[in-house]
């Protein structure tokens, strides 16, 4: 049987009054991908946040990579890649020099920094200040940034959103099912979404309206949650 | 933790000289206050008590708008996410931006106390040994701003009010500092440096700059984390 990368059972986060996320119970086996769909404001990337140990939770539990949150969360970070919207890099900083410090802070060879950026097709513009990239080539270095230390669990949202159909297959085999890491992956796309997913999640003001695998959800259910 | 606090502290200096955002504010806004001062005292050179609080407050002013940007970078773009999803003593953050602030007040200073001696202090007060006294002081003043606020900037950065929560909090906490480092200065400013500097008044800075480094040690990480 495979282990549990993820479980949660009865999670709750608020901020302030208002309840992000109330209630969730999923569980993820190591390796596989859980997919979340759901309209803005529906408690996605509160979910990520929680899981990567930069919130806390509220209620229930959340267990991540066999540890419990938030009291061993220390044992999860640098086991997790986080790609949020904002690309954690500083813009006046080159590329190669943003992740060369976060390779520092990771224990990580620089080698691998060099290797990344060619991989991600920056190698070219790597010792330009962030702030002169396009939306799409941040968002390339942000990728880069989140594989830096090879983690277990990656959390995405919406990893694809500024990248052309070119800059998506250049990051697939970093952060797509092909990488082999237990994923979670917030999408809007429910045929892109579903199609590399083992597990659908569906959140609506952040209760679980949706939990089922992948192969039998419908992008029809899936536009229901946004109506 | 010294590799992740070398690593954080390149950075701090990195940026610092790619962006000067924070260095060239501090000094131009120090020598702007001389300027002040040397218009609204309205004399020709000043000494003793005088002296030493416009030299103290000049400083403080000027750390406040260093501690106000100490975080900036780390803000914009979630940089301190960054951090925080790093396998990494929190501390380490705390150590490293105190640093780079205590670099960057020393380098205030090399501008901002000659400054002072051209524009306001009566030039028989400046001896080697009124150098060594005031450097000793603001070696001890600074490690108190450093700290104090780096924390403050920590705390501050998290919220929409950052320019008023700063002065707002750090001030009243630094008010024994600008205390001690005016009652040091003082008697360097009134002699040439040729009475010892009041022992009391250097324990009490001292003493104020053990008990906030354990505090910041103690507070920080619930200072960064959610």
């Amino acid at each position: 049987m495979t282990a549990a990368a993820i479980e949660l059972d009865g999670l709750t986060r608020r901020h302030g009054e208002r309840e992000a996320l109330s209630d969730v119970t999923l569980t993820l086996p190591a390796g596989a991908t859980l997919v979340v769909f759901g309209p803005n404001g529906a408690g996605k990337t509160t979910l990520l946040r929680v899981l990567a140990t930069l919130l806390r939770p509220h209620g229930g539990t959340a267990r991540v990579l066999g540890k419990e949150l938030p009291g061993e969360g220390w044992a999860v970070r640098g086991k997790v890649g986080f790609l949020g919207h904002a690309s954690l890099l500083y813009r006046d900083l080159t590329a190669r020099e943003n992740l060369r410090f976060h390779a520092r802070l990771h224990g990580v060879d620089a080698a691998r920094v060099d290797a990344l950026l060619d991989a991600v097709g920056l190698k070219s513009r790597a010792d330009d200040p962030v702030h002169t990239y396009s939306r799409g080539m941040v968002q390339r270095a942000a990728v880069a940034r989140a594989v830096l230390h090879d983690p277990e669990l990656l959390l995405l949202d919406e990893p694809t959103a500024n990248l052309d159909p070119r800059a998506v297959e250049v990051v697939e085999p970093l952060i797509g099912a092909a990488s082999g890491r237990t994923r979670v992956v917030t999408s809007h796309d429910p045929v892109g979404g579903l199609r590399d997913a083992d597990l659908a999640l569906g959140l609506r003001g952040g209760r679980a309206e949706l939990l089922a695998p992948a192969a039998q959800v419908t992008s029809a259910r899936i536009g229901e949650l946004y109506r | 933790m010294r590799p992740a606090v070398s690593a954080l502290l390149r950075k701090e200096l990195r940026l610092e000289l790619r962006t000067f955002q924070v260095i060239p504010a501090m000094a131009l806004f120090s020598i702007t206050t001389l300027i002040v001062f040397h218009f609204s005292l309205d004399e020709d050179a000043i000494d003793g008590k005088l002296a030493a609080g416009v030299l103290t407050i000049t400083l403080l002013f000027s750390a406040i708008l260093g501690i106000n940007r100490l975080f900036v970078s780390d803000h914009e773009e979630d940089g301190f996410d960054g951090f925080l999803l790093a396998p990494v003593d929190r501390t380490a953050l705390l150590v490293a931006k105190a640093i780079a602030l205590f670099a960057f007040l020393v380098v205030l200073e090399v501008v901002a106390v000659p400054a002072f001696d051209v524009m306001l202090l009566d030039p028989e007060l400046l001896s080697a040994d009124a150098i060594g006294q005031t450097a000793l002081t603001l070696l001890l003043a600074n490690l108190a701003l450093a700290i104090v606020g780096t924390l403050v900037g920590a705390l501050a950065i998290q919220t929409r009010a950052r320019d008023l929560i700063v002065p707002l909090i750090a001030l009243p906490l630094l008010l024994p500092v600008v205390i001690g480092t005016a009652k040091l200065l003082a008697p360097t400013f009134a002699a040439a440096g040729a009475e010892a500097l009041p022992g009391r008044w250097l324990a009490i800075l001292a003493l104020y700059d053990l008990v906030f480094g354990l505090l910041a040690y103690a507070v920080f990480d619930f200072l960064i984390e959610d």
